[in-house]
């Protein structure tokens, strides 16, 4: 077959245009973040702005009414605003290790599961099965949280608060599992069959090959799971916007109501009055939001691209 | 053939022309969209061809909306703030408000909870974490759990101004997106306690709540809101970004009247008084 010299032109402009659309994601995501960005910045420059919420005010505790105890607090619709960012740093923490700690063991153990002893018929039933958690809306997750999970949580561990880290923690872990799953899961089918073959030939047990041979072999994606999971239990919004209880106190237990960044972001950002500190501290979270997520993101990635290298023998 | 297609496109842009002229929409205050749907859903079987679109997100979202030209009427359940204000001046328009109905603000505890009333002071002393325990309040002896509404909602803002004296609500606060889930937390926890509008609070108890001690507590009833007695009670308010004119107007107009009041009632809002 030969080729026209009209469809030269074609091939360069179809080749052009496909580069501008690969080029473009990445500029949204540059403009995204210089946008939000630059909402912030009277932070750290207007005097005004900075009377209401410096840096050092939204770090360290803050004597609001003189003679009574200093004290970390987040009430920006006060008489005297008060953005202390702390109580919405532990509290998304929180959530995300409750989330964390629920859907990893499920998570990866559903993997191991399907991956290395299920039948081919039960693996074809699970696997769709676990992915279409991913597709539950998060509001309906959170509505059930709400009314639902949190009634139950209640009645079988007496929490004195009926919404806290862990109802919102569960809620964020059935979000977490299907990324989680899928991650080992593809990671652990990957992994060579001469792998396998080989430990078999050796008199290893199906057990043995799979805990052994695959399970090490594999764990750079599960770890990417696991990082790219934690990254969507931090941002995941509408979930903890339900289900956590809302109240930005500094506590240690997973059993008090907790207050997110993201959640905050939510709730706040249509009330808020354009240019006030309130809006350049809603946006600031967003930033710190925006780059944190990006961090957790890349190392998964980066986790990934070393689990490739792996299965090519690059590295050991 | 083509002439056919034509015509029966120009027919289509005609019509879709004069029906985009009757479209309103409302958006703003959780409080009020209940009865702004059913003002809508009556007004519009008696006048078809007006469409009219009612959501809700709170007054602040509403009143944004209004500023930004995305919405024809918000409601609100609360004023303007003179922030707001001043913006709309600055976007060369003077809003336009409207009373459409009364609410009260009833506080609301679980059913087992033997309490009756409350005064006031003891409301401000409870949300500002002053009074922890029931017991202080003639109550058992157990943690008061407080739940209330997100900062975005007016609900929030007016039992701040009215209740807390403007104080800060205790940080341990529940807050939840919504009464109707303050409402279900409420029922659901033994020790809690709420605040809403009197339209959405089914399942829980309603607490007589007096100004001071001198006088008498009174249940958040119609009447006992109408009549002013009941001491947490707010107006409800329609926004427009000018005064109303052509359809706007008689919609308005009909929601003031009789029939559009006693609509209200049935949603258990409180109707204006009479005047």
């Amino acid at each position: 077959m030969s080729f026209k010299p009209k469809s030269r032109i074609k091939e360069f402009l179809g080749e052009k245009i496909i580069a501008i659309t690969a080029f473009s994601a990445l500029l949204a995501i540059i403009l995204i973040f210089a946008f939000i960005f630059k909402e912030s910045l009277p932070i750290f420059y207007d005097a005004e702005i900075q009377e209401e919420a410096s840096l050092n005010k939204m770090t360290f505790k803050q004597e609001y009414i003189e003679g009574r105890d200093p004290k970390w607090s987040w009430q920006p619709n006060s008489d005297i605003p008060k953005y202390s960012l702390l109580p919405l740093f532990i509290g998304t923490l929180k959530a995300a290790l409750v989330a964390m700690l629920f859907a990893i063991p499920l998570g990866v153990g559903a993997a191991i599961y399907s991956a290395e002893f299920a039948s081919r018929r039960m693996r074809e039933m699970i696997k769709p099965v676990i992915e279409l958690l991913a597709g539950i809306p998060s509001v309906v997750l959170g509505f059930f949280a709400l009314i639902v999970l949190a009634t139950f949580l209640q009645d079988f561990f007496n929490f004195t608060y009926r919404l806290n880290a862990v109802n919102a923690g569960i809620a964020l872990g059935i979000a977490v599992i299907p990324i989680i799953f899928t991650m080992a899961e593809d990671a652990m089918t990957s992994v060579p069959q001469s792998l396998r073959d080989a430990a078999l030939a050796l008199g290893a047990s199906p057990w043995q090959v799979s805990l052994t041979v695959v399970l090490p072999t594999a764990l750079p994606g599960i770890a990417a799971g696991i990082v790219l999971g934690f990254g969507r239990a931090i941002g995941e919004t509408m979930i903890v916007l339900m289900a956590s209880g809302n109240a930005a106190i500094i506590s240690g237990s997973i059993t008090d109501s907790i207050r997110t960044i993201s959640a905050t972001i939510a709730a706040e950002l249509a009330e808020v009055v354009f240019g006030s500190a309130h809006y350049n501290v809603i946006f600031f979270l967003g930033t710190i939001l925006f780059i944190f997520t990006f961090i957790v993101n890349m190392g998964g990635e980066l986790v990934l691209r070393r689990l490739k290298e792996r299965f090519q023998g690059k590295i050991i | 053939m083509k002439k056919l297609v034509l015509v029966s496109l120009m027919i289509l842009l005609a019509v879709s022309i004069i029906t985009a002229g009757s479209t309103i929409t409302i958006k703003g205050s959780d409080t009020l969209v209940r009865l702004g749907q059913r003002w809508a859903e009556e007004y519009m079987k008696k006048n078809p061809g007006v469409i009219i679109q009612v959501s809700g997100g709170g007054s602040g979202t509403g009143i944004a909306a209004l500023l930004n030209g995305t919405t024809d009427i918000c409601e609100a359940s609360r004023d303007m703030k003179s922030k707001e204000y001043k913006l709309a001046e600055k976007k060369g328009f003077k809003p336009v408000r409207y009373s459409v109905a009364l609410d009260g603000i009833a506080v609301f505890i679980n059913k087992d909870m033997p309490i009756k009333e409350l005064s006031l002071a003891q409301l401000k002393g409870i949300y500002t974490d002053a009074i922890t325990n029931w017991k202080e309040i003639g109550g058992p002896d157990h943690l008061i759990i407080l739940y209330g509404r997100e900062n975005n909602s007016g609900t929030y803002a007016f039992f701040k101004k009215q209740v807390l004296d403007r104080e800060d609500y205790a940080d341990r606060t529940q807050t939840l997106p919504g009464t109707a889930a303050v409402v279900n937390a409420v029922a659901k926890d033994k020790w809690g306690i709420g605040y809403g509008g009197i339209a959405w609070a089914k399942g829980v108890k309603f607490v007589a709540v007096k100004k001071d001690d001198t006088t008498k507590a009174v249940i958040p009833t119609s009447e006992s809101v109408s009549s002013g007695a009941y001491p947490i009670s707010r107006e409800l308010y329609w926004f427009f970004s000018s005064e109303p004119t052509g359809e706007m107007k008689k919609f308005l107009d009909w929601a003031l009247s009789e029939e559009g009041q006693q609509i209200a009632e049935e949603v258990d809002y409180v109707p204006l008084p009479k005047k």
